[in-house]
């Protein structure tokens, strides 16, 4: 009999018998069982109070992405002996293996990332309320005005839910934004004003406008100005 | 000949009696009476006008009548770029540099006919002046190994019939014909080679997970991305040799189970691109490639792709999404993509290099192989050695070498007698290693200890008048935009490391700002999620950590002690020095000196916007950067 954790207060007693549909593995000290073919991240989702795992590209109705590297962990196949770097969202529960959701480094990780996040995107709530949830308090950086953090989530809740691809994410590194096709703002035939995109959008910054459909958020450089790409010396849309 | 027997014989090679047959009458059919010319075709000796040498030689080969006394051929990168147009003549293997079209009457009079040296042409060693005469007497090659580039030099790409006469296809006709898939990875994983494209794992492990998957379709692919700024050893193989990494395929995918290979190329590549398709043509009229290869019952098709462009499309996954034609980013590679690769299909990546050792181990061995090198580091690697050192160029050398023998002995060290300051292994996201380790040998592991890589074979030389914070600002801003933007840390990161290094150099730096990098290195490094984020930090870390000194000068005392940072130098005119000779208040753009003749002049600090144009025009070393 081995003691299985379902949430952070309950547990129960199950006879070790072998389940090919079921993995068990151990998560902050805590043995759980879930059933196979899941992510850690997806698992714990079950599992309240178990884990502490912050995302912001994930949502559970869009295949996952793994972006934002906010749901990062560490994970052991070696009972323990060496840990790696994961994200949570893509890797897979695996049968015996050892998962850390908040140690010291994680936590660091976590913090180093929303700093960033914050500089990019100050005046968006749920980044303000993770960089105090996680003690971020003015980043040690030039701040932008963003409100995309580029998830992808839009995109992609187009392109698999919808099944249209009236955005995409276009251009790379600083760079990359959210645009129609042909690098368009204003989207054209393609959209059909379901107002997906706004709705999974975890920071509000596609909102929908008054001729029904999105409208998206820009990155505040015109793309021509920074021409191909080079870095040279015009920064980040943040510098200001 | 040759061409008139096959197509006399009009079918492709069967078996390897045949292969051999063939081999026999095109060395049969070489006359070694006949002089060999040599002239480098490859990129770097074309940009210097090798094709004009070329044509030069055709000509005057066929005014004079000379096709049956000369051997004349195009080849591959021969490695000594910088010394281009490269000519050499067999087969004691004359060296002449720098040769134009007009020298050419006088190398075939002279040299080719008559044996005569003509001087002028010659290597001249930079410290004692003296000539050399043979390719084989510069000091340039003398340390140098040249397993893999050395045939580069002696065949022309473009006709199969000169690889196979050099003992191409051997490896092949062993493998496919004499040996069992189990035997041929056993004999890689036991040769101990690692992947020569960055990673450096076991290639032989990586093709045994590949050999094991489960599957009936599988690929093979060749990685020639190639994106680091200033490297090319992939491009002179693919370029110069190209059927040697088409047998590492075919080796490959026999020994993995697969029928379909893609060679990924950088777009920017197009005499590369030209050769490969060439030699893939060639290999399959011979029945090389193609069904039933050498009778053996296994086929083998090989496409080539042209690249996405961006220096992120040589990591594997984004490889894989960019073949598939998706956009070049890179994906979690939670699920080996020996498993699940291209197409979701069990999936053998390996870099140029990688391949191009193939055929050499199968045909040598494996104890053979394992004779060279390091305990971790077997074989030799291909760098291109570039930056402020006397011979540039490609060099291949044993693994082991160390950094030290490569900048003095193989480089010719550093020109104008200036100081050596460090050497960056591995490409743009390796670290700057300073003068203390240079007795560190060239190996995977070794490098890695000291905070950079051994990467694809970027070897790049800084001396005293590079600023280490310049560097690893140029570094930084080149990944910045390199990086894919999809992981926060990757994107973010750069662009705020890139920030701060950029106000440093510009004077504006804080005292914070070096913490602040190394949290910012600590996120990246383990947050990130594919390996260009992981390793892009190791410019600045491995800056910070052998340099502090430097970074303190910019900070705290707002100066540039390599005088490279503009914001951070002054010049001034020193008045005992200056004899007023008025030849830098001409050089000067804005007209910020002024003075009278035969008087010290002054610098107006207002007007001067630092291009140092006085600095460099100063006959009398009269002008002080500071
Ligand atoms: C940003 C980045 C760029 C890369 N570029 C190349 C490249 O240009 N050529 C290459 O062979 N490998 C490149 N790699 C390494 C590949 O991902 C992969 O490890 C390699 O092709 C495997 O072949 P190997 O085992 O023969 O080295 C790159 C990796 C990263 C992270
Ligand atoms: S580390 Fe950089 S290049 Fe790699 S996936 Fe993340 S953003 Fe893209
Ligand atoms: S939720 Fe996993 S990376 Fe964003």
């Amino acid at each position: 009999m081995t003691k299985y954790w379902i949430s952070s207060e309950t547990s129960v007693e199950i006879n070790d018998a072998p389940d090919v549909n079921a993995v068990h593995f151990n998560v902050d000290d805590k043995n759980i069982m879930v059933s196979a073919g899941q992510t850690i991240y997806e698992a714990l989702q079950r599992m309240p109070g178990i884990g502490e795992i912050p995302a912001l590209c994930y949502n559970p109705a869009i295949r996952p992405y793994g972006a934002c590297r906010l749901c990062t962990v560490e994970v052991s196949e070696d009972r323990g002996k060496s840990f790696r770097f994961v994200a949570s969202c893509l890797y897979p529960a695996k049968e015996g293996q050892i998962v850390k959701t908040n140690t010291e480094k994680i936590r660091k990780l976590r913090k180093g990332i929303i700093e960033l996040l914050l500089a990019r995107c100050p005046d968006v709530r749920v980044i303000q309320e993770l960089a105090k949830e996680y003690g971020v308090e003015k980043p040690r950086f030039s701040l932008g005005g963003h409100d995309c953090i580029l998830c992808g989530l839009c995109v992609r809740a187009c392109q698999e839910i919808i099944g249209k691809s009236a955005i995409s994410l276009v251009n790379r590194g600083i760079y990359k934004e959210v645009a129609a096709p042909f690098y368009a703002y204003e989207l054209g035939e393609e959209c059909i004003g379901c107002g997906d995109c706004s709705y999974v959008c975890p920071t509000g910054a596609i909102i929908m406008g008054s001729n029904g459909k999105p409208v998206l958020p820009r990155v505040k450089i015109p793309y021509a100005e920074v021409g191909a790409m080079t870095s040279k010396e015009k920064l980040s849309t943040s510098q200001k | 000949m040759v061409e008139q027997v096959r197509k006399l014989l009009d079918r492709k090679l069967k078996n390897a009696l045949q292969l051999e047959q063939l081999r026999q009458t095109i060395l049969n059919d070489k006359d070694s009476s006949r002089v060999t010319v040599s002239v480098c075709g490859g990129t770097g000796c074309r940009a210097s006008g090798a094709q004009a040498v070329v044509d030069a030689f055709y000509e005057e080969i066929e005014k004079q009548e000379l096709q049956v006394k000369i051997e004349f051929k195009e080849t591959g990168c021969h490695g000594f770029c910088e010394r281009g147009p490269v000519v050499v003549i067999g087969p004691e293997k004359i060296f002449y540099q720098h040769v134009k079209p007009e020298d050419v009457p006088e190398i075939i009079a002279q040299t080719v006919i008559n044996g005569e040296i003509i001087r002028r042409l010659l290597y001249k060693h930079p410290a004692t002046d003296e000539e050399i005469t043979y390719e084989s007497d510069l000091p340039f090659y003398k340390r140098q190994m040249r397993l893999i580039l050395g045939t580069n030099g002696e065949i022309d790409p473009t006709d199969i019939t000169q690889y196979i006469a050099a003992g191409g296809y051997s490896a092949l006709s062993k493998a496919v014909l004499r040996m069992s898939p189990e035997k041929i990875i056993n004999e890689i994983t036991r040769s101990g080679l690692r992947g020569r494209g960055g990673g450096g794992f076991s290639t032989g492990r990586k093709w045994q997970s590949c050999r094991v998957a489960e599957g009936d379709i599988k690929y093979v692919l060749c990685n020639a991305d190639e994106g680091d700024p200033g490297a090319y050893p992939d491009r002179s193989i693919l370029e110069g040799n190209p059927h040697s990494v088409i047998e590492g395929m075919i080796i490959g995918a026999y020994a993995i189970g697969s029928n379909q290979g893609y060679i990924y190329v950088r777009n920017e590549y197009p005499l590369a691109v030209e050769h490969a398709r060439i030699a893939i043509d060639q290999a399959t009229d011979y029945g090389l490639l193609g069904e039933n290869i050498l009778g053996s019952g296994f086929d083998f098709k090989v496409t080539i792709n042209k690249g996405g462009g961006a220096f992120v499309c040589g990591e594997s996954s984004a490889l894989i999404a960019s073949l598939e034609g998706k956009v070049g980013e890179p994906k979690a590679k939670y699920v080996h993509m020996s498993e699940k690769g291209l197409w979701d299909r069990p999936s053998l990546l390996n870099n140029v290099k990688t391949w191009a050792n193939i055929p050499l181990i199968i045909n040598k061995g494996a104890d053979w192989y394992t004779k060279i090198g390091t305990d971790g580091s077997k074989g030799t690697m291909i760098f291109s050695l570039v930056g402020k050192i006397n011979n540039s160029g490609l060099v291949e050398v044993p693994m082991g070498i160390t950094l030290r023998e490569m900048i003095y002995e193989i480089g010719g060290g550093i020109p104008g007698g200036k100081k050596f300051k460090a050497i960056q292994t591995g490409g743009p996201s390796g670290g700057c290693i300073p003068e203390q380790y240079l007795d560190t040998p060239v190996d995977f592991d070794e490098l890695k200890k000291l905070g950079s890589m051994m990467g694809s074979g970027g070897m790049i030389v800084m001396d005293e008048d590079n600023c280490m914070v310049d560097i690893a600002r140029y570094f930084i801003d080149f990944l910045k935009g390199e990086s894919c933007g999809k992981c926060t840390p990757c994107r973010e990161g750069l662009s705020k490391l890139s920030e701060i290094l950029n106000r440093i150099t510009h004077g504006e730096g804080r005292p914070e700002d070096l913490e602040t990098m190394q949290d910012i290195g600590e996120i990246l490094d383990i947050g990130a999620l594919c390996a260009l984020g992981r390793t892009a930090t190791n410019p600045v870390l491995s800056t910070i950590k052998y340099f502090k000194d430097e970074y303190i000068a910019h900070i705290r005392d707002k100066k540039c002690p390599a005088g490279v940072c503009r914001k951070l130098i002054e010049f001034s005119i020193d008045p005992e020095k200056c004899t007023g000779c008025g030849v830098c208040a001409r050089a000067c753009s804005t007209k910020a000196i002024s003075g009278v003749k035969r008087e010290p002049h002054v610098i107006n600090q207002g007007m001067c916007i630092k291009c140092g144009a006085c600095f460099d025009s100063c006959k009398f070393n009269a002008v002080i950067k500071r």
